[in-house]
């Protein structure tokens, strides 16, 4: 193992955070913090609670998570992907790094990112809504799965895009729909049947549901299928990641 | 591999290129069975035209690009299956000026020599920043470094980690005449340590100052590899070239001795000539052209190209 080379890259990735913590940090917490904020304090008392959990306090999860699969896919594609653009990943591919320490360093400091940013806006939340964490083991198993799941998928996207327009689009076309739509800001079990039949094709449904489930002990689904659909998605990305080292997909000629 | 009482060839390969062949996902046949052999501590130049596969070849050895067939021994070691060793003895400064754009000239440089494997060594990074004249720009960001800046600091990345052996990729393009003069300094430096040196460059200067070796490649294939002496005897060529009052059709019989070409639809008269300067053949010619009435309005010589020379090269083999 090449620990100077996983520390090198993991450090340069985490001072490239500390550079744009404006982007990165700040800008992600506002926004999540104005929904706290709006559907929190303003709007919430006005909604019914749902499953004995004040409205404001509902979303919280959802939000969080939803936060930290945007951002997980975002920094670690770009990660990857801004060697690829400006060139320099010619001296990532000629220095002696396996492909294992490639991505246990750009996949691990975005989600290290990622991980620390649903901390914050956890701590932010609190603020401003009643939150309660019935199951603050399994929330912190839950948001690490789901930060390392996504930063390999951003990982992918890195790799596979062609340009930046692609990059965006990806976290803007699908993982944000997928979010709202993933039972976020309600439980699919206030949907018409064939809704949530239609919601249950949604990945993102399982991570939120067993995700709030650590907060207020109440899911959408099952937490076994949660954490199984959590543990399959992670397999599906490793096994394309391995794939494409074995390949060299985008990397090697 | 030798035994050590055998009577084996007295040359010490530090990277032995066997049988390697590329060819491009395009179907572009960038390298056809390549066999060379680089000797431990020497300083080879690589020369060649755009597009002969300079780059292919040194991209093959550091692991960028994988060859469709052959291998590649550095120091002993396969640079497929034992990457890691043979990686840790390289040191690549690629042609193109690629760069970190943000990160400060120290972080860039100390970050290439713990990706190389290597424990951080402040020291060290200071000793390669001053070589190549970066000190005073080590807190500067990347980005704000000039084009001659930025090929330093990727010679410095490469150095960074201490290489045995240092591929320089057109290393001089787009650097000033006093800095590529302190660059070269560097270069001898490092070869007088032991370090072996590849170099690919369009100056013909270049090589036949520094090298020990060249080889030229062209069409993906080596065409010679000679020692320098043997190769500058071949290369001193030069040219005359005559621009005619009147176009000729054709070389008149009278100066068929001196091999003379036509071109530019017969307005340009070209003599082809040695360096070593035969027995005044230059006033020979004109005297003769005087003779036959051809007049001429101007005229000039040039020493061929190394580009041009190649061609030659490539012709005169078949």
């Amino acid at each position: 193992m090449n620990r100077h080379a996983l520390a090198a890259i993991y450090r340069f990735e985490m001072a490239r955070w500390r550079r744009t913590l404006a982007q990165s940090v700040i800008s992600p917490v506002l926004a999540t913090s104005l929904y706290f904020v709006v559907f929190g304090s303003a709007l919430g008392p006005r909604i019914p609670v749902i499953d004995g959990v004040a409205y404001g306090a509902f979303i919280v999860p959802g939000l969080i998570l939803l936060s930290v699969l945007t951002q997980s896919v975002s920094n670690a594609s770009f990660g990857i992907y801004f060697p690829r653009f400006t060139g320099t990943i010619y001296e990532l591919l000629s220095a002696p790094v396996s492909y294992l320490e490639i991505v246990l360093s750009y996949a691990g400091a975005a989600a290290t990112k990622s991980i620390i940013l649903g901390l914050i806006m956890l701590a932010t939340a609190a603020f401003f809504v009643p939150l309660r964490i019935e199951h603050p083991l399994w929330m912190l198993a839950f948001l690490v799965l789901t930060a390392v799941t996504f930063s390999l998928l951003g990982f992918i996207l890195g790799i596979w895009a062609d340009g930046f327009e692609q990059l965006q689009l990806v976290p803007l076309l699908i993982i944000t729909p997928l979010g709202f739509l993933g039972g976020a800001f309600y439980s699919i079990d206030m949907l018409p049947p064939l809704w949530r039949g239609i919601s249950l094709a949604n990945p993102v449904v399982y991570l939120i549901s067993g995700f709030r489930w650590s907060f207020y002990g109440q899911a959408d689904v099952a937490l076994a299928i949660s954490l199984a659909m959590n543990l399959v998605f992670l397999a599906v990305f490793v096994a394309i990641i391995a794939w494409i080292f074995r390949t060299g997909y985008r990397l090697k000629t | 591999m030798t035994a050590a009482g055998q009577a084996a060839p007295a040359v010490d390969a530090i990277i032995s290129i066997r049988s390697i062949a590329k060819t491009y996902a395009s179907g572009f046949r960038a390298l056809g069975r390549i066999d060379l052999d680089i000797r431990r501590g020497e300083l080879f130049a690589l020369l060649g035209p755009n597009g002969a596969g300079k780059t292919t070849l040194i991209s093959i050895i550091c692991g960028i690009v994988t060859p469709s067939s052959g291998t590649v021994l550095v120091d002993g070691h396969d640079t497929v299956t034992d990457y890691r060793a043979t990686r840790s003895l390289i040191g690549l400064v690629p042609q193109e000026l690629t760069t970190d754009a943000f990160e400060s000239v120290w972080n860039t440089v100390a970050f290439s020599r713990r990706l190389f494997g290597k424990a951080a060594n402040p020291a060290h990074i200071e000793k390669v920043l001053k070589d190549l004249s970066l000190w005073d720009k080590k807190d500067s960001k990347v980005m704000t470094l000039s084009g001659g800046m930025k090929r330093r600091l990727l010679i410095a990345k490469a150095l960074s980690h201490e290489p045995r052996i240092l591929f320089l990729d057109e290393p001089t393009a787009g650097v000033d005449v006093t800095l590529r003069a302190g660059m070269w300094d560097l270069v001898q430096s490092l070869r007088a340590f032991g370090v072996t040196i590849i170099l690919t460059t369009h100056y013909l200067e270049e090589a036949e100052e520094m090298a020990d070796r060249i080889g030229v490649i062209d069409k993906g294939s080596i065409i010679l590899v000679e020692d320098k002496a043997a190769l500058m005897r071949k290369l001193g060529r030069k040219q005359l070239t005559l621009h005619l009052a009147q176009p000729l059709g054709a070389i008149p019989a009278a100066l068929a001795p001196y091999h003379l070409d036509l071109a530019n639809h017969g307005a340009d008269l070209i003599y082809s000539y040695d360096d070593k300067g035969q027995r005044g053949s230059i006033a020979d010619l004109l005297r003769s052209l005087t003779e036959l009435g051809i007049e001429f309005k101007d005229l000039h010589t040039t020493q061929s190209s190394l580009e041009e020379i190649f061609v030659s090269l490539v012709g005169g083999a078949r």
